[in-house]
């Protein structure tokens, strides 16, 4: 039996008496598309920062491909083919996007260890580079500062750079936030031709794009695992609801707004 | 549909000149460009220019090259530090003790020395201080700065202490160029060296892993998210920086045949810095255009009076972050944007 | 008494003082850049700054010692809020490097101006009569001027930590320090805080200027020279608390006074190794948050 390719067992994290991860197992198959869910202030940034290695666990494990990676550190495990986007952007802001790329390109191929020749001189980088970047419609703003783009682009470049990676586990904190609504479909349709074989975690808090996008959700409730399960049981799981009661209310009134 | 998306319809011939031109850009950047000799020339042209201010000359050349070593770390690693002057005063003692201690006087095998030593002392203290930053950091570099003058001074005996270690006259150059009274022979020989630097900190700032200090400088959370051994990069850079400061510290003894504790003051680091600063930090030639204005600067004001000079210095400084944040070459490239810009309305 | 018995409270009574001073001048810094962050390299200068009053205040106009290190305190403590509001605001959101260069800017133009009016030789200052002299206590005679700085340190110390402990403003500004954006959110007036604790540190170290005059005469590159000690003093204890500054006070002022005492020429080193040990292993300081 092929072993998951993510998975976590039995994570805990305190800051000191405040417990922010509560005893969470998840399991990412190959190929998953997974949703994680939650109130605010559920721990589902924590939980992800636990996962890629920013925070060191009070007690639990987290293994890539079986491999026991909880002692490793956040770059140990990109190398492994773990990736990430942030939920604001963590982008080489005075760069052009396509050096942007070419770094993450770099780093994971070790290319960033000659200090010889030229950055420019490998065009086996520059050209998987804009095969990227053409993938995600980017090819255009190659030559531009990140920094100049609208922010819906930017958040484009923050996902060709994870996927840049080359990963197999691939953590998408809540991809379309801060996108305008005008340009949120590109990142939607980013997430809808993503690669079948790599196991996808998304945080969101946009219902539409978790039924869109989920095969599975897991509930987060206060650091726990509430709950997990199909779109449809959750969907129609009255506890939940009544934890999501006050955010759906206010969803609602949103929708209504919008007409 | 949504006006911010681009036309996406291209055919395969345009598509290739797109990344002809992406390539083109990458690799066009770090060709030599014809403002870059002008530095050279000038040093050239002083030489004939200015013949009874060589001394002078070589000193600035010299502090050239210190600043251009704290440009790693400071200009494109990010890193801050209080405690640059450890690795010049370690290259001009390491040259110091070997003239006066062991009578070893040959110029060139003498800075490899000086370099040896500082990157070996560099890359110790790196790795353990570079796991930290902001005021730690600082903290750190200053005490470490400070700890070696007091060994120097608990064994002055070795040292010379704050009297310094005099007479220090190293042998001709390659055996036969002959150091002269107004030395010519040795500004020549610090702007071969300073040269021969330029080169290899050029190629590092321009190779796959100068991008990568850039990285870390620009975004350190997303470098490690991108799997990049930060650390390792960081200790790199900082041990090669110390080996340039410590040659820059090797050719301050061969300059003056002379050394002494101060060359470990915070002064000293801070001096550089300034020096840096005013220049423009991450832009290679900002070392040089800053520390030939603050020499030439502090040459001409100190001696009308020092008070002055230090108030003047400080009010620079202070206009220089409130208006000049990316120093004199920060200036001019505005300058060039602001004219582009008029150009491109007219 | 045994000699190294006398030797042994020696090094406690001086280190003892010249901790009080440590504290006195450092505390102002470490509350404001552990409130906002902000990298203040004049701190030095307030500190000579009102060193320079007192001399002007006794010599040339007479007044007596202590009450002119309350003017002192009281005048830079009310211009550094000119400074704070008119200069340091603008740099908050600023990078290190840039408050770093910016204040050690302003600290060489007021060294500079310092040497202008006073000249470079140090200067001292009368002391009344009641603190000129020794206290003797039989085995030993202390200096009364030091015994002075010991009661004044800890009586400021007592007045420091109620005022921070127990009264409103003291909880407002630990819950700043502790947590900035949390405090605006619940309605601390965070900009007002900043102002007033920027002036009370700043009075401070007009005092702890003034009094460092006794102890080490007063000349213009004080600003730069003692910089140094109350950077590690607060890098050592912690920024944003009073108990680290104390606690990094009296370790690095007793140890350096042993140091000095028992090492005469590499007595300085022990300054700088205690701070280094303490970083690396605790990179924050004693009480500093990670």
């Amino acid at each position: 039996m092929t072993p998951a390719a993510l998975e976590v067992q039995g994570l805990n994290r305190s800051f000191g008496a405040l417990a922010v991860t509560r005893d969470v197992d998840l399991t990412l198959e190959r190929g998953a598309r997974h949703a994680l869910i939650g109130p605010n202030g559920a721990g589902k940034t924590t939980l992800v920062n636990l996962i890629t290695g920013v925070l060191k666990p009070s007690s639990g494990r987290v293994l890539l491909n079986g491999e026991d990676i909880t002692a490793t550190s956040q770059a140990d495990r990109a190398r492994r083919g773990l990736a990430r986007t942030f939920q604001i952007n963590q982008l080489f802001r005075g760069l052009t996007v396509l050096e942007n790329l070419c770094m993450t390109i770099g780093e994971r191929d070790g290319h960033c260890n000659n200090m010889w020749r030229s950055a420019g001189a490998k065009r086996a980088v520059i050209d998987e580079a804009l095969d990227h970047l053409e993938s995600l419609r980017l090819v255009d703003d190659a030559l531009k500062l990140v920094r100049e783009l609208p922010y819906g682009r930017q958040r484009l470049v923050e996902i060709a750079i994870a996927l840049a990676q080359r990963p197999r586990v691939l953590l998408l904190d809540e991809p379309a936030a801060g996108v305008p609504s005008s340009e949120s479909h590109l990142i939607l349709d980013v997430m809808a031709n993503l690669d079948p074989d790599i196991a996808i975690l998304i945080i969101e808090h946009d219902m539409d794009v978790v039924l869109r996008f989920a095969r599975e959700i897991t509930v987060l409730v206060q650091g726990a695992v509430f709950t997990q399960g199909t779109p449809n049981e959750i969907m129609n799981d009255e506890r939940v609801r009544a934890v999501y009661l006050g955010q759906e209310v206010r969803h609602g009134k949103r929708e209504a707004n919008h007409g | 549909m949504a006006a911010s998306e681009t036309t996406s319809v291209t055919t395969s011939a345009e598509r290739a000149q797109a990344r002809e031109r992406a390539a083109e850009y990458l690799l066009s950047r770090h060709r030599f460009r014809w403002p870059e000799a002008l530095p050279w020339l000038l040093a050239i042209a002083a030489y004939f220019l200015f013949p009874d201010r060589m001394t002078f000359g070589g000193q600035v050349l010299i502090m050239v090259l210190f600043a251009l070593s704290l440009d790693l770390i400071l200009g494109y690693a990010g890193i801050v530090t209080l405690g640059h002057a450890a690795f010049f005063g370690i290259g001009a003692y390491t040259v110091g003790l070997l003239i006066a201690r062991l009578g070893w006087s040959e110029p060139l095998s003498s800075l490899v020395a000086a370099a040896l030593v500082s990157a070996l002392i560099g890359m110790i203290s790196g790795w353990f201080l570079l796991r930290y930053r902001g005021l730690t950091l600082l903290m750190l570099t200053l005490a470490t700065a400070i700890m070696l003058q007091e060994t120097g001074n608990l064994r002055s005996d070795l040292s010379g202490g704050y009297d310094g270690l005099p007479g220090l006259v190293i042998s001709p150059l390659f055996g036969v160029f002959d150091y002269d009274l107004y030395g010519h022979t040795n500004y020549l020989y610090v702007l071969g060296v300073l040269a021969a630097v330029l080169f290899f900190v050029r190629r590092i700032v321009y190779s796959p892993f100068g991008q990568a200090l850039t990285g870390i400088r620009e975004n350190v959370r997303r470098m490690h998210a991108i799997g990049s051994p930060v650390h390792r990069r960081l200790v790199t850079v900082y041990t090669i920086s110390a080996a340039i400061a410590g040659i820059a510290g090797g050719l301050f003894t061969q300059t003056n045949a002379y050394v002494t504790l101060t060359v470990f003051d915070f002064d000293v680091s801070a001096k550089v810095m300034v020096m840096l600063i005013l220049g423009g930090t991450g832009r290679l030639y900002g070392a040089f255009v800053g520390a030939v204005v603050y020499m030439v600067l502090e040459d001409h004001l100190s001696k009308m009076s020092p008070t002055f000079w230090q108030f003047g210095i400080g009010l620079l400084l202070v206009l220089a972050v409130l208006f000049a944040r990316r120093g004199v070459l920060g200036l001019f490239e505005d300058a060039g944007q602001y004219f582009s810009r008029k150009r491109k309305q007219l | 008494m045994p000699h190294f018995a006398i030797i042994a409270v020696s090094i406690l009574f001086d280190g003892l003082a010249y901790a009080m001073f440590l504290f006195i001048t450092s505390v102002g810094l470490s509350v404001t850049m552990g409130l906002m962050g902000f990298v203040n390299l004049a701190h030095g200068a307030f500190a000579m700054a009102g060193g320079y009053i007192v001399v002007s205040l006794t010599r040339t106009l007479g007044i007596g010692f202590i009450p002119s290190l309350l003017i002192a305190a009281v005048t830079v403590g009310a211009v550094s809020v000119v400074f704070e509001r008119g200069l340091y605001r603008r740099l908050y959101k600023a990078t290190d490097l840039e408050q770093v260069l910016l204040t050690i800017g302003l600290a060489f133009m007021a060294i500079a101006t310092a040497t202008y009016f006073y000249g470079p030789i140090p200067k001292s200052v009368p002391l009344p009569l009641w603190l000129q002299g020794d206290i003797d206590l039989g085995f030993r005679t202390f200096p009364s001027y030091r015994a002075f700085l010991i009661v004044l340190g800890l009586f400021l110390i007592c007045v420091l930590w109620y005022g921070f402990e127990r009264t409103n403003i003291g909880a407002k500004i630990r819950a700043a320090v502790d947590n900035r954006r949390m405090a605006e959110s619940v309605g601390i007036n965070v900009d007002l805080l900043f102002t007033l604790t920027f002036a009370v540190g700043s009075g401070l170290a007009a005092l702890g200027g003034g009094l460092a005059i006794q102890l080490f005469g007063l000349s213009p590159s004080f600003a730069v020279l003692y910089l140094v000690l109350f950077l590690i003093v607060v890098a050592v204890g912690g920024l944003g608390s009073l108990k680290g500054t104390l606690l990094a006070a009296l370790v690095l002022g007793v140890f350096d006074t042993a140091g000095k005492y028992l090492l005469a020429d590499a007595g300085g080193f022990f300054v700088f190794a205690i701070t280094v040990l303490v970083l690396l292993v605790k990179p924050a300081g004693f009480y500093g948050r990670e």
